[in-house]
């Protein structure tokens, strides 16, 4: 327990009546005056020339008001390579590539129109995974780049690659080496809510749009630059960021409905919307990348880890996002996760036909710690070392610096081992239940928990306005998608400050009114808010306590006088009220009291009564109290050629540890025990802390057991929940055992690290290794499918028969 | 072909013409302008757009909005007491962090409503039994199971549903 009023404590989140109430607004929700709807028509290949585009029998159906192409449509430019136009005019690239787009009256006439344009294609050879891809004499999916020079191969001009110490030296050195192949498949970041937006013009040609985003600012810097190609250069940009339905990642980029939308109302002259169904967003929005990872890693006799040698081959589909930078966040636990000193890591990123892909939490980090993780077991059944003491051999230390060149704050990486294995009692039960086909496993995480640097800033500002009642209204340019954002705010806001939790309300997230944030991502949203929030409470205390050396006495006089006419006596000469300095001042629960009094009841101003004071001064002297500031955490962005810097203020650890069973005639495995112990440096509010950690480990036991989208030939095969498995209640129905280890970070807001991503990083390998100690199987690609665990079962056994019967 | 119902949506009597093939989700939300209740998928997957008909749970998504004739419907809309009064259902999942994007919680809400109109106390098997319909991305359950549970003991104790 700590000493904090409001910080810590399992207060319910503060937007959580309007959502269990139906009144919450999504983009879903919005209805706008007038407003048309948007309907787009996508490539019906995967690569191919288009020679025409009819849309005449669109254009004639009642109801329709605009049907746009590339014919009639400024070009504008997209992605995070501007590889990616929003309508396409001679190629496709992939299924979903966009044709046309129409605006309608309503979304049933739009889709309509939409099945009433005509496209003539001249299909062309594709290439559907990386190998192919790079295969010689491969056709290209791009034949020029963004300048229109030609291009010569489908590997991207992307580096993220590191570099350190001698690895052939590293190697001899080594007592063990375990190497693997590991592949990780295309997944849905499946927000329950679906993707959209609404796009409004002014009449002077200013766009405000309402957008399912985590990058509003970014996304402002985007729309401006597609002002500029439409011709509307100096007209202002306005992101409203409506209640989010889920994010995990897809509101990273700027989208092409987006732009759609905007290109609608453009020509129109009305509000659009566009809003995916949910087969449209399976079909149409950005899965997360499949990858495949070759790793060696090696071992001194004694476990030490002497070596890491990783490469990754990512599926970036047709165009890039900003979600094809995976491979910058893999070199975090690539050559940071345990203590090693030799460490490769290289990564290709190569453009296929298929779905192009983007973020989903964790961007990265699980991808490689699955790797990492099952062959740290393999290395420890080499050594002869207990895989959980393997870890603890190489555990990473508190003030360290990694071969990447961070430098760790703290670290509670050693407590979460040991908490993890005595909370699924590893002693007891590690390869001791393999006649009842039971088995533990354990696996842990290192994310960015200070910020993530991959932007020039990685900075966020917050102003904090009071009004005459106490009000602090604050305007945060982050995104509450779910996470519990502005339940961590508001409590540091009530700490930072002074004041009552019920007093702190939170804006809707507008860049008109909030300052500049870069992104709800890497797990930054609370650190970084916490952070700029105590900046800007410091400053707005000085100048209260600065305000009420004048004003303050005044208010006491009041109690005074209303006391007296009450009949209560008060000693008023016990306490120079008068003379109080702005050293003197304390705020609390939103009481300004004298810090040398603090009990004292005639002494207490309340907040609102002391404002209102200042504000209707009758000296004409009055001033209102509004502050603003901004935080950029003390961070590098990193040479991402050389995988060098220290790219977040802090690093936040964990480890889970699962038990399992594994159903040895079907294939099937059950979850019997999870347990996870995190270093959240500290509890801002349990509550959602808990909500997040349960969450991600259920979307690490999705991908790790269920969930992937089937592709054939580019063409998504399951855009829906009926084949797409997410885990549901009864998949979670195991019990789960949080222990959150507070480390007090030095530079957390009240010492927390960011949380928001961490819980699925470790969950497919620790249960991928709990496999391996029930049955002796390890599969090498998620989802591990009953399939997959028949077919590896039958292939053991009859290994085993050809050892014990030679022929 | 446009057909008359009528029916009482939430304690309310409502008349209105609809068209023949038109889905209960879309007479409430488009016609009537309730926006309580979500759509996820629009094939009964996802269960964001759950509503009670009559007392049962079903998906209206997929429920043809002419058959409500002469029934008594309840969503979302139906628990507020008034502003700022939470029904013990909805507060249970507020006080137990049962919502997070909040997308499914509408139709969470009125599965535990109807669940816990036929068994007031669940066991936990059944209360993951009642939400097989009913999918959520953010909470991995675990705090709607608990939700649900602290639901089941307030409505227990005597506060009205």
């Amino acid at each position: 327990m700590n000493d904090f009023r409001h910080v810590g404590k399992p207060a319910p989140r503060p937007e959580g009546g309007d959502k269990l109430t139906g009144k919450a607004r999504y983009i879903h929700d919005i209805q706008v005056p007038g407003m048309l709807h948007g309907k787009v028509k996508f490539s019906d290949h995967a690569h191919a020339r288009v020679l025409n585009i009819d849309t005449s029998r669109a254009e004639a159906l009642p109801g329709v008001h605009a049907v746009i192409t590339a014919r009639n449509t400024p070009e504008i430019r997209m992605g995070f390579l501007r590889d990616n136009v929003v309508l396409k005019k001679d190629v496709v690239r992939q299924f979903r590539d966009e044709l046309a787009a129409v605006a309608a009256v309503d979304a049933e006439t739009a889709q309509k129109a939409v099945d009433l344009i005509e496209v003539e294609y001249e299909p062309l050879p594709g290439v559907f995974t990386p190998t192919e891809a790079l295969a010689d004499g491969a056709p290209l999916v791009h034949e020029t780049d963004v300048r229109g020079e030609p291009r010569t191969t489908n590997l991207l001009d992307l580096t993220f690659a590191h570099e350190s110490g001698d690895l052939e030296e590293a190697e001899r050195a080594s007592k063990h080496i375990a190497e693997g192949y590991f592949k990780v498949p295309l997944i849905q970041q499946s927000c329950m809510g679906t993707a959209g937006c609404i796009a409004d013009f002014d009449a002077s040609g200013n766009l405000e749009i309402t957008t399912k985003t985590q990058i509003p600012f970014l996304a402002q810097r985007d729309f401006n630059h597609a002002l500029q190609a439409i011709g509307l250069s100096g007209r202002t940009v306005r992101v409203i960021v409506p209640t989010l339905g889920g994010g995990f990642g897809t509101g990273l980029d700027t989208h092409v409905y987006e732009y759609l939308s905007i290109l609608l109302a453009w020509r129109t002259g009305k509000p659009v919307k566009m809003l995916y169904t949910r087969e449209e967003e399976f079909a149409y929005l950005s899965p997360r990348q499949s990858a495949e990872v070759r790793i060696r890693q090696g071992c001194d006799a004694n476990g030490r880890l002497t070596f890491r040698d990783i490469d990754v081959l990512q599926d970036n589909g047709a165009y890039t996002s900003w979600g094809a930078t995976f491979p910058s966040v893999m070199l975090v636990p690539a050559t940071s996760l345990y203590r090693v000193p030799v460490v490769r890591f290289d990564s290709r990123i190569v453009y296929t036909n298929n779905t192009y892909c983007q973020a989903m939490r964790g961007y990265g980090n699980p991808e490689v710690t699955w790797p990492i993780e099952s062959t740290m077991d393999m290395l420890a059944e080499l050594a002869g070392i207990d895989p959980l003491e393997i870890r603890r051999i190489n555990c990473n230390q508190p003030g360290e610096t990694t071969p990447m060149g961070m430098q760790v704050t703290t670290c509670g990486l050693a407590e979460c081992l040991d908490i993890a294995g005595a909370r699924i009692d590893w002693a007891g039960k590690h390869g001791t239940q393999r006649a009842a086909s039971r088995g533990v496993g354990v696996a842990s995480l290192m994310h960015v928990g200070g910020g993530g640097k991959i932007y020039r800033s990685d900075g966020s500002g917050i102003i904090l306005k009071l009004d005459d009642y106490g009000t602090v209204n604050v305007s945060y340019g982050g995104v509450e998608m779910g996470q519990g954002l502005h339940a961590a705010l508001t409590a540091m806001v009530a700490e930072g400050l002074g004041v009552r939790m019920e007093q702190v309300v939170i804006n809707q997230t507008d860049t008109a009114t909030c300052p500049w944030d870069v992104g709800t991502h890497a797990s930054r949203g609370a650190f970084m808010a916490g952070n700029a929030a105590l900046l800007a409470c410091k400053q707005l205390r000085a100048r209260l306590f600065e305000w009420a050396e004048r004003y303050y006495p005044a208010e006491v006089e009041r109690n005074l006088s209303r006391l007296a006419k009450r009949g209560d006596a008060v000693d008023a000469d016990a306490f120079d009220y008068k003379r109080v300095t702005r050293e003197g001042f304390e705020l609390s629960d939103g009481v300004l009291y004298p810090l040398a009094a603090p009990d004292c009841a005639w002494l207490r101003v309340d907040l609102g009564r002391f404002l209102r004071a200042v504000h209707f001064s009758e000296r004409g002297a009055g001033t209102m109290f509004t502050q603003e500031a901004f935080y950029e955490p003390p961070t590098d962005l990193p040479d991402w050629s050389k995988g060098q810097g220290n790219m977040s203020a802090n690093y936040t650890y964990g480890t889970q540890a699962v038990e399992v069973e594994v159903d040895e005639e079907t294939g099937e495995v059950t979850i019997l025990k999870l347990v996870f112990a995190l270093d959240v440096g500290r509890v801002l509010n349990r509550q959602t802390l808990e909500g997040q950690a349960y969450g991600a480990i259920a979307q690490g036991i999705g991908y790790a057991l269920y969930e992937e989208v089937k592709t054939k030939d580019g063409r998504i095969l399951n855009p829906g929940f009926t084949d797409y498995k997410l885990p549901t209640a009864s998949e979670m129905a195991f019990p789960i055992e949080l222990d959150f280890v507070e480390t007090n970070d030095p530079a957390g807001p009240f010492g927390a690290k960011g949380v928001g991503e961490p819980g699925l990083v470790p969950t497919a390998p620790a249960i991928s290794n709990a496999i391996y100690d029930a049955v002796g199987i390890r599969i090498h690609d998620l989802p591990i499918t009953p399939e997959k665990v028949l077919a590896a079962l039958e292939q053991k056994r009859r290994c085993e028969a050809a050892v014990t019967n030679p022929r | 072909m446009k057909l008359t119902v009528e029916f009482q949506l939430n304690g309310r009597a409502v008349i209105v013409e609809i068209p023949a093939h038109l889905r209960l989700i879309d007479l409430l939300r488009d016609t009537l302008g309730e926006n309580g209740t979500k759509e996820g998928c629009g094939e009964g997957e996802c269960g964001a757009c759950t509503v009670l008909v009559n007392g049962r749970v079903v998906n209206s998504c997929l429920f043809p909005a002419p058959e409500v004739d002469g029934a008594e419907v309840l969503t979302i809309e139906s628990l507020m007491q008034g502003a700022a009064k939470l029904s013990p259902i909805q507060q249970a999942y507020l006080d137990n962090g049962g919502t997070q994007c909040g997308f499914c919680t509408p139709g969470m809400v009125m599965a535990t409503v109807g669940l816990l109109g036929e068994t007031p106390a669940p066991t936990d098997d059944e209360i993951r039994d009642a939400l097989r319909g009913n999918l959520c991305r953010c909470t991995g359950y675990v705090q709607i199971v608990q939700s649900i549970r602290a639901a089941a003991r307030t409505l227990r104790e005597g506060a009205p549903a």
